[in-house]
């Protein structure tokens, strides 16, 4: 079991380090996109800080709250965007033919599918994200209990692994549907932007779907009420701030299972 | 809708068997199931002791495959780096990895392009640099799919002594699919043919001139024009098919023996000289994949010969995939 963990995380920085020197072959869009990406995800900020120009508080939320939750959520996705990278466009590969290849070697398909097109300006928005989360931290004004203080790299944690559930279940369905790459996105990127505010402003209907049938309430915003000593809009019961990580393992679960019935049901292409 | 249908086979380990048959006829599909690439919706497979789809990463540091069409190389990057990856993925001890890099350099002739980015190289350059990924890793069974493909006369010829070079001197298994006979008659021992799914020959090259029917020729070359020869009657079925001068041609079931012909032949005639033609592969494969589209489940449970021990690789069953 560590064994395969050790191998797969080796199996892993060796594919990335190639498609990092394949990548470096187009120096210049390299350059250019690192530039793109950084002013698109400052963008993020920015939008943040024009509406605390303008007003104190976000449904009572103050700014270095909302950069916390904003500082969290958009950690965890971009780690599961970081490692897990083009997953989301599958499809492409199952129309191609070009799985059949990553099948033919001997390294797990999805470790090849997380690995693919890797370029080191993923690692650019996870330093974002965590500046953001950094200066959140130093500006909160809460009390540092140590239950608070081990709360916020447990959700950050959990949260990208239910991102990556999500990416990987939705890669999954892919095998079967291969243009659901776009509905996929909906999902990630989607719900990364909701999370990056307190959910309570998008009221209470999707407040509760947000809970029960999309579980991204538990990437930050049920452990966050926690750590930042809210009361749970919904009334969910205290323990529910703590259930992320076995929310994570759950969906972890469902989409290793998801994904191994993907790739039995993998009928290649013609030729 | 069937690709493949109650194929059953058993290969044993250091054969060279040619699989061919047309267009759309399932070869391809074979292979994928024996890579592990395709699960087969009902029937048994076992690769070097392995079932391919649930041990497929155990298996593809067993085989190498290359499929003509499609490319396992690095795009931008140069050779190297792909073939440095993959002593990585399979583990190959140093050593063994240079004197292996150095062999097939000089057997496929790569030296002049091994620093080239993929993307800049020829059809026949990558389809080399793809032969030596798949076999860097001194696998037991190599699996080509139309490896030949596009190649011009020199590079098949490099290709063929190198597949018939590393069977001699590591007994590796070769299944190879082809649509270039000169492919099978060069280097396969066996020659599988499959048409419309169904296995309809199974057996020796020469076995499979025999099988449908093909006929030999003698070109009998005598001192001076005559009318047309007189043919004994052994063996049936002999006849003159064409005269030019002094120059006729008779033709004669492959399976009978040519000697009694040769000699009633001299014994009759003033012979200059005589010579035996084989019956041309081409013809005999056009032959059999008509006649196999028509006739294929007659023929398909005939075939197999499971004779061997250490089987390498095998299907045995009714291998189907099922596809829309
Ligand atoms: N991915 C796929 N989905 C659906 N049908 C497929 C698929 N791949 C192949 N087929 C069908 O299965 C049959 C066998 O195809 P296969 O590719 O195995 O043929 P082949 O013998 O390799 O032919 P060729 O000589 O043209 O390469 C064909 O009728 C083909 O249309
Ligand atoms: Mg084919």
């Amino acid at each position: 079991m560590v064994e395969t963990l050790a191998d797969t995380v080796r199996v892993y920085l060796l594919l990335v380090r190639m498609w990092s020197r394949a990548a470096w072959a187009y120096r210049t869009s390299f350059v250019l996109l690192t530039v793109a990406t950084a002013v698109v995800t400052g963008l993020d900020i920015v939008a943040i800080l024009l509406i605390f120009a303008h007003t104190p508080r976000l449904a009572d939320f103050t700014l270095p709250e909302v950069m916390f939750l904003y500082g969290t959520s958009s950690t965890a996705f971009y780690l599961a965007d970081s490692i897990l990278g083009t997953v989301d466009r599958l499809g492409g590969h199952v129309k191609a033919g070009t799985f059949d290849v990553m099948l033919l070697r001997p390294a797990r398909a999805l470790v090849q599918v997380a690995a693919d097109q890797f370029t080191p300006r993923r690692l650019g928005k996870v330093a974002q994200a965590v500046t953001v989360l950094v200066v959140s931290l130093s500006l909160l004004d809460v009390p540092w209990t140590p239950s608070r203080a081990l709360l916020v790299p447990l959700m950050v944690a959990a949260g990208a692994v239910i991102y990556g559930a999500i990416w990987v279940s939705g890669a999954a369905f892919q095998f079967v549907a291969t243009d659901a790459s776009e509905a996929l996105n909906a999902f990630t990127f989607g719900g990364n932007f909701l999370t990056q505010y307190p959910l309570v402003i998008y009221g209470r209907e999707w407040l509760w779907a947000l809970t029960w049938i999309v579980p991204l309430a538990f990437v930050n915003w049920q452990p966050a009420l926690y750590v930042l000593g809210r009361p749970d809009p919904l009334g969910l019961p205290l323990a529910f701030r703590f259930v992320s990580p076995a929310v994570a393992l759950a969906l972890a679960v469902v989409a290793a299972l998801a994904w191994r019935a993907g790739v039995r049901h993998y009928r290649s292409t013609g030729s | 809708m069937r690709a493949v249908d109650r194929i059953s086979f058993r290969i044993d380990s250091g054969e060279v068997v040619g699989y061919i048959g047309p267009n759309g006829a399932g070869k391809s599909t074979t292979v994928k199931m024996l890579t592990g690439i395709l699960t087969p919706s009902a029937g048994h497979i076992r690769v070097a002791g392995l079932n391919p789809v649930r041990q497929r990463v155990a298996l593809a540091r067993r085989i190498g495959v290359v499929f003509g069409q499609r490319t396992g190389l690095w795009w931008d990057l140069p050779l190297t780096d792909s073939f440095e990856l993959l002593r990585h993925l399979h583990r190959i001890p140093s050593a063994r990895y240079r004197e292996n890099l150095e062999l097939f350099t000089e057997l496929l002739d790569l030296g002049a392009f091994l620093h080239i980015p993929v993307r800049q190289l020829s059809l026949g350059q990558r389809m080399r640099g793809d032969l030596t990924a798949a076999l860097l890793h001194d696998p037991r069974i190599v699996y080509l799919d139309e490896p030949t493909i596009g190649l011009d006369v020199v590079s098949k010829a490099a290709v063929r002594s190198f597949l018939a070079e590393i069977n001699r001197e590591r007994g590796t298994t070769v299944l190879l699919t082809t649509h270039d006979l000169d492919d099978i008659e060069r280097l396969c021992g066996r020659v599988m043919v499959i048409a419309g799914g169904r296995l309809v020959y199974d057996g020796s090259v020469d076995g499979l001139r025999g099988r449908v029917n093909a006929e030999r020729t003698l070109v009998v070359d005598l001192a001076a024009p005559a009318p047309r020869l007189d043919l004994p009657a052994e063996p049936p079925g002999a006849r003159v098919i064409r005269v030019d001068g002094p120059r006729q041609w008779v033709a004669f079931p492959a399976t009978a023996s040519a000697a009694p012909l040769i000699t009633a032949i001299t014994a009759r005639h003033e012979v200059v000289d005589i010579s035996l033609r084989e019956p041309d592969i081409d013809e005999v494969v056009r032959r059999l994949y008509l006649g196999g589209l028509r006739s294929s489940a007659a023929a398909a449970s005939s075939v197999g010969d499971p004779s061997g021990t250490d089987d390498p690789s095998e299907t045995g069953g009714r291998s189907a995939t099922s596809a829309k």
